[in-house]
Order: structure tokens, then C-alpha cells, then sequence
């Protein structure tokens, strides 16, 4: 298939009107706060698998709550898309979470099982881990990849609950920068408490520190027992919050809930009833 | 109303002046559509490599190296060749009057300079989505007419 036509047909399944069949493959999700480096690792990433293997990035970026507008600029950081002999092996997307529909999660899965069908090899999920919603789209990749880096707060963030438990891979980028060290102790220490801690790793994607061995986990990572419950966990309440939003009576009963007084737990009831 | 477009902003050619083109994604992202920025000094291939893979109805060239002459038909020329004839083109930076012509020959549908109004590029957007006026379209069609 030409890149137009596979580009236009991933349109068409971000505006729901084209559905895709389940399929297997390799998919990474790729998250962590915002300016950690997701989108240089990537590209970093990209020049070691490609040509060798054929990769597509979706890449998911916030919709403006207020203008349903968004910018998506992950594309930038790409310059391995500049690189003629890999290029072709790779297809970038950017998405916006369109918040307004509540179902991004269910599109990003629909637009990776339609990639793997066209013959792509991996997929990679690029999302800000904050969220419920970029979670969730991150919870849909079988391999899921924390970035975190330096400067972020003392030790304590690392005892948060969250997103670390679905980690398979922690991976602590900006190691030429100060106090990258100290993080990596950090985790380390927190996880350690864990009966199948996740392995970390120390890079950066700026003097390339770190990537082969990145690389080389990533290929062989294999999902762990708890991350996999903690993903499935996701996609079961993805899936039901999609059975409530795609039910006909949802907004008519928001409308009840405004206008009648009805009680949350009644109007609950009473879709779930009507769900079956 | 067009309702929410994909729209690629993008910096062509050998030039670091990028206020213009991010005031302008700015107010295109305020007024609800999805922009995709390209970043700075992007060759014709690229450009046009990114609203093949973005699905991007629109492309917008921000220049203001003098080198629009150049550049501008160069990208319409490359997304017919690619059959992206209903992709929109406009462009906007610092275009000398005399040159405009010859930019909408080559299948440009608007050029904004410095001091347009972010709603007029807006109104554009909505206006130019409801008509057959891609860079492979016959129409003769173009904004301000």
C-alpha cells in the first residue's frame, strides 16, 4: 500500500468511520513527563533499528479542552526522518487526544492494530504519562517503556504509585547531565522492594550514551507478570468506560442529571441496566 | 464551516525566523484545528513528506529569506507529483507584492503578510476547505478575490 493511501485510511479510523481487526506485534509504549526526552530517544532509537526493521511512531499530543485545537510537534526532534536510506522504513503520526470524544485510547488501538497489519514490524506509542487518558493509550502497547531524567523532584517521586507499576523497562535518560546518577539510586532502591523489580537503564540520547544497550533491551524485553495485570487492568476499564460513552441513552441521561436532579449513582444504574 | 482541519506549518529553505509561523500555528490550534509544525530550515522533500504521512489538508510556508520564488511552486510541484492534488497551499512571511502572482500561478491560494489578522487566516481555513481549490485543482480561485 502507498504511504497516502495508508495515511488517509488511518484518518479515516481516527474519525471512526473505518474499523480494524485485532493483530499481533510488538508495541512499545514510550512515556514519561514532558521535556525528559521521549522524542529524542525515539529518534535515537529509530536509527538503530531501521532499515533493519520497518517502525511506526504515533505519536499523542493533548487537545486544547478549550479550543478542541492542538499542536503537534514531536516531528521535529525526528531528524533520523531526514536520513534518506531509513526513512522509508519509517511512518511518523501524530494524534491528538481530542478529548472531547472520550475514546482516544480505543483509536490509538485501532490505528497500531491497523500499522501491524500493514506489515509494520513495531509500533511505538509516544504519550506524556499524565493523565488518565495517555495512560491509557500507553496501557494498550504490550512492552511499556518509562522515561525519566534528572531534576525532577527528590527521591520521594519515586515512591509514587502509578505509572511505575506498569513499567517493563525504566529508562533514566540525560545521563550527561548532573544528578542522572542520583535518580537511577533512587529507583533502584524504591523498586527494589518490588518481588520483580523492572530493569533500568541510564542514557542519553544526546552523546548517544546508553542506546545500544537500550536498543538490545528493548528487542528482548519481555512483558513482566504484574505490568501485564496492571495494562490489562487498563484496557477492561477502557473498554467499559467505551460501553458507557457509546450507549444512546449516555448524553440523555447527562441531560436528566442537569435538568431532573438525577442522582449519579441512579443514572449509572440505570445504564448499566440498559447496557445488559 | 469547515469544521477541524489538519494543517502542516512549515519553515522552508535556509531561514531562522519562526515568530511569524508560530503566531500563526498558535492561532490555528486557538481556533480548533490540529497543527503540525515542522520546525525550522525543512527542504521541499520534507515538507511534503510530512503532510503525506499527517494526512494534512492544508500546508502553510512561512519565508522570510526571499527565497519564496523558489521554494513555493517547488513544494506545489511536489505534492502534485505525489497526487496530493487537494492539498490547500497558503503562505505568508515577507512577500514583495510583485512576486505574488506568479506564487498564485503556481498554485498558491493565499499569501498573508505581517500584520493580518489571525482571524482572517482562520476564515481562509474555513472558506478554502469547502471549495474544490487544492494545489492540483483548475480553479482559479484564491483568497482576497
Amino acid at each position: 500500500m502507498d504511504r497516502i493511501t495508508l495515511s488517509r485510511n488511518l484518518s479515516s479510523i481516527e474519525n471512526g468511520e473505518m474499523t480494524v481487526d485485532d493483530a499481533e506485534g510488538k508495541v512499545f509504549a514510550i512515556t514519561g513527563p514532558p521535556g525528559v526526552g521521549k522524542s529524542c530517544l525515539i529518534d535515537a532509537i529509530l536509527y538503530k533499528l531501521t532499515p533493519e526493521f520497518s517502525v511506526a511512531v504515533i505519536a499523542v499530543d493533548p487537545t486544547s479542552p478549550l479550543s478542541g485545537g492542538a499542536l503537534l510537534g514531536d516531528r521535529i526532534r525526528l531528524t533520523v526522518l531526514d536520513d534518506k536510506e531509513k526513512s522509508d522504513s519509517i511512518y511518523f503520526r501524530s494524534v491528538a487526544t481530542r478529548s472531547s470524544s472520550g475514546s482516544v485510547p480505543s483509536v490509538v488501538k485501532s490505528l497500531t492494530n491497523y500499522l501491524l497489519l500493514q506489515a509494520f514490524d513495531i509500533v511505538i506509542i509516544e504519550t506524556v504519562g499524565a493523565g488518565q487518558s495517555e495512560m491509557r493509550c500507553a496501557a494498550i502497547a504490550n512492552r511499556f517503556v518509562i522515561v525519566e531524567g534528572p531534576a525532577r523532584g527528590d527521591g520521594i517521586q519515586a515512591e509514587k504509585a502509578g505509572l511505575l507499576e506498569l513499567a517493563d523497562l525504566i529508562v533514566v535518560n540525560k545521563s550527561d547531565l548532573e544528578g542522572s546518577q542520583k535518580v537511577v539510586n533512587d529507583l533502584n532502591i524504591s523498586l527494589s522492594i518490588n518481588k520483580d523489580p523492572p530493569p533500568i537503564i541510564s542514557t542519553s540520547a544526546t552523546t548517544g550514551e546508553g542506546i545500544d544497550n537500550l536498543v538490545e533491551s528493548l528487542l528482548n524485553l519481555e512483558e513482566r507478570e504484574s505490568s501485564k495485570r496492571a495494562r490489562y487492568r487498563q484496557q477492561l476499564m477502557m473498554a467499559h468506560e467505551n460501553v458507557l460513552i457509546n450507549n444512546p441513552n449516555f448524553e440523555p441521561i447527562i441531560d436528566r442529571i442537569c435538568q431532573e436532579g438525577l442522582g449519579i449513582e441512579d443514572a449509572l444504574r440505570e445504564l448499566i441496566e440498559r447496557t445488559g | 464551516m469547515g469544521g477541524r482541519q489538519r494543517i502542516v506549518i512549515a519553515k522552508p529553505g535556509l531561514d531562522g525566523h519562526d515568530r511569524g509561523a508560530k503566531v500563526v500555528a498558535r492561532a490555528l490550534r486557538d481556533g480548533g484545528h490540529e497543527v503540525i509544525y515542522t520546525g525550522l530550515r525543512r527542504t521541499p522533500d520534507q515538507i511534503v513528506r510530512t503532510v503525506i504521512d499527517e494526512d494534512a489538508r492544508f500546508v502553510g510556508l512561512s519565508s522570510l529569506s526571499g527565497a519564496h520564488n523558489h521554494l513555493f511552486p517547488r513544494i506545489c510541484q511536489l505534492l502534485r507529483d505525489s497526487g496530493l492534488n487537494d492539498v490547500v497551499v497558503f503562505g505568508g512571511g515577507i512577500i514583495p507584492e510583485v512576486d505574488r502572482s506568479k506564487l498564485f500561478e503556481s498554485g498558491v491560494k493565499a499569501i498573508f503578510g505581517p500584520g493580518t489578522p489571525s482571524t482572517e487566516i482562520l476564515e481562509f481555513i474555513d472558506v478554502a476547505s469547502a471549495k474544490d481549490c487544492g494545489v492540483g485543482s483548475t480553479s482559479d480561485w484564491r483568497w482576497g478575490e
